[in-house]
């Protein structure tokens, strides 16, 4: 599909995408278009018909997204008839092959998500808006083109590999450090997602500290601030909206990590007691037992049903940054 | 060495990379008076008024040679103390460009960052300043609103108040009214000829009745050189270079 796409677009090469989409219905907004000849020019059929293709294309992302919604919610309706909604979010034990009584509770697992995410955030946030505020304050231009890229190669680590990191590197150093019998833990997971979600923090903290205007920071350096009061007082507060965005969209990308969870965190089912228990997260329960689970059971309806409370959650975390996003998008202007 | 002349300026050389954006400037300002500077677009102006706070040091390429005192301290010299400098030397820019932050934050950014903590103490600064920049009675029923919501004049002359609120000499002024309407104009040239009675003003200005109605003194810039400086009705009267009259008049510009 994307190439016949592209195709089209080099035949519309001068049209904008906006313009492309208001023309059909509203042409006298576009005189040049009534006015071209030739080559150029397509005809009205072959323009709706376009029109139309890229529209379906739109439809097309929103569809697959209101299926898995549909598919999740479905799917997770059986297995809330069976374990009921609120047991299912409260009980801490998930023992789907109990002897006496099967159990289906994924509270540990959320607790495992979430404590896993927040040990991530509390290295990573601090690391991030630091590392962005040397990007876009302190760096030189020469430290900045050897910097950015290196951020950028981090995010295009595979899991797999950051996981296995963990289990040769972090797990023995952890254990060793904090005299523990092995280091797969909610610590390493933590440490793993941090760095994981440390460049898209980077990058988006970034951009939102660049874009704070010079006028702010020339007007607090003129009053006789040092550069770190300006950093910490002016331009840090300006770009507030842009840097939540940043730590919202680092969350997302931590609660929905799987890969390295499964190989750092040990993946134990028991109530963590600190950050040196071992967790199973609720990617991790799914990834794991989905391959094995008897189709059309409480056990297999119920796995989709932690992917539908995953899934809320991340959306509910990428709306605040869209929110948040768009409010920096105001501040910009002065 | 003259008394009443807080700044000056001796041979002052301004390089961006290559091109030199000030040739040997040569000036003494007054203490309180206002000193406006005139010229062409690109002469020069606003880069001359940004090195008497060193607000260029912002610029990674810029190179300057030559000597600024203020108040007989070389200000360029290794020992100078930025933030006392600016701490001295406030600025009032093109646009107005208060924080996005409410009125009171704003004016009292100045006093905190450089240590006043007490908040009667604060709060006494910031209607000092605010009163002294007229804007006390427009705005003191709600300290607490959005800076960003004043009008422009309004905005700038917070931002005036800001300055004041340090505590400066000298305070200069980037075209400060080039942004506003003509009301919100005049009432920052009111403000200017009450505050020159404690302050020293610099003013950057493209607009001649501007510099003639504020002003006790003009310097003419003309591609990075003063080409005339002297009393500002004796600038407009008899200027003493053709070009200068040419660009008073409007001929150039």
């Amino acid at each position: 599909m994307l190439i016949p796409s592209l195709a089209l677009w080099g035949v519309l090469e001068e049209s904008s995408a906006v313009e492309f989409c208001l023309r059909e219905p509203y042409p006298a907004l576009f005189p040049h278009v009534l006015k071209q000849k030739g080559g150029l020019f397509l005809n009205r059929k072959l323009e709706t018909a376009i029109a139309y293709f890229f529209t379906l294309n739109g439809a097309f992302v929103i569809f697959i997204l209101v299926g898995i919604f549909a598919l999740l919610l479905s799917s997770s309706f059986a297995a809330w008839q069976d374990v009921g909604f609120i047991s299912f979010l409260t009980d801490r034990v998930w023992n789907p092959s109990g002897f006496v009584a099967s159990h289906f509770g994924i509270f540990t697992k959320i607790v495992g998500t979430l404590m896993v995410t927040a040990g991530a955030m509390l290295f990573a946030v601090p690391l991030g808006i630091a590392t962005a505020a040397y990007l876009a304050e302190v760096a030189s231009s020469w430290e900045r083109e050897i910097v950015k890229p290196v951020i950028e190669l981090l995010a295009a680590v595979p899991s797999v590999v950051l996981g296995f990191f963990g289990i040769v590197v972090f797990s023995p150093l952890l254990a060793r450090i904090f005299n523990l019998p092995n280091g797969l833990n909610a610590l390493n997971g933590s440490i793993l997602l941090g760095l994981m979600s440390l460049p898209t923090i980077i990058s988006i903290a970034e951009d939102a500290l660049t874009a704070v205007p010079k006028e702010y920071k020339e007007a607090s350096l003129a009053l006789g601030a040092t550069r770190w009061q300006t950093l910490s007082r002016v331009i840090i507060p300006a770009a507030g909206s842009g840097v939540t965005a940043a730590i919202m969209l680092g969350i997302g990308r931590s609660l929905g990590e799987t890969m390295t969870v499964i190989m750092a965190t040990g993946n134990a089912l028991q109530f963590p007691s600190d950050f040196f228990s071992s967790v199973r997260t609720m990617t991790a329960t799914i990834a794991i037992e989905l391959g094995e689970v008897p189709a059309d059971t409480t056990h297999y309806y119920s796995l989709f049903a932690i992917g539908f409370v995953l899934f809320s959650m991340t959306f509910l975390v990428s709306l605040l940054a869209d929110i948040f996003l768009h409010r920096a998008g105001e501040v910009k202007k002065l | 060495m003259e008394t009443s002349s807080v700044i000056q300026v001796k041979k002052l050389n301004l390089y961006y990379g290559k091109f030199q954006a000030l040739k040997d400037v040569n000036m003494e300002i007054g203490k309180q008076e206002v000193t406006a500077l005139i010229g062409p677009s690109g002469c020069g102006k606003s880069t001359f008024l940004r090195t008497l706070n060193r607000l260029n040091d912002l610029i990674d390429s810029v190179q300057i040679e030559g000597d600024v005192s203020i108040d007989g301290n070389n200000i360029y010299d290794k020992s100078c103390d930025v933030v006392a400098l600016r701490k001295k030397v406030g600025m009032v820019f093109q646009k107005p460009n208060p924080f996005p932050k409410t009125i009171y934050e704003n004016v009292a950014y100045g006093p905190r960052v450089h240590g006043v903590k007490e908040r009667k103490k604060l709060n006494a600064i910031v209607e000092k300043s605010l009163r002294e920049a007229a804007l006390w009675e427009e705005v003191k029923d709600d300290l607490s609103r959005s800076a960003l919501r004043l009008s422009g004049g309004q905005q700038q002359r917070l931002c005036i108040a800001r300055v004041l609120a340090v505590g400066p000499d000298v305070v200069l002024m980037d075209e400060p009214t080039s942004a506003l309407d003509p009301i919100a104009t005049q009432k920052i040239e009111d403000l200017i000829r009450e505050l020159k009675e404690k302050f020293t003003i610099v003013i950057v200005t493209h607009n001649m009745q501007q510099a003639a109605r504020v002003s006790d003194s003009t310097a003419f810039f003309l591609n990075g050189e003063v080409l005339e400086m002297g009393q500002t009705e004796i600038m407009f009267t008899r200027p003493l270079d053709q070009r200068t009259e040419d660009y008073i008049t409007g001929k150039f510009g």
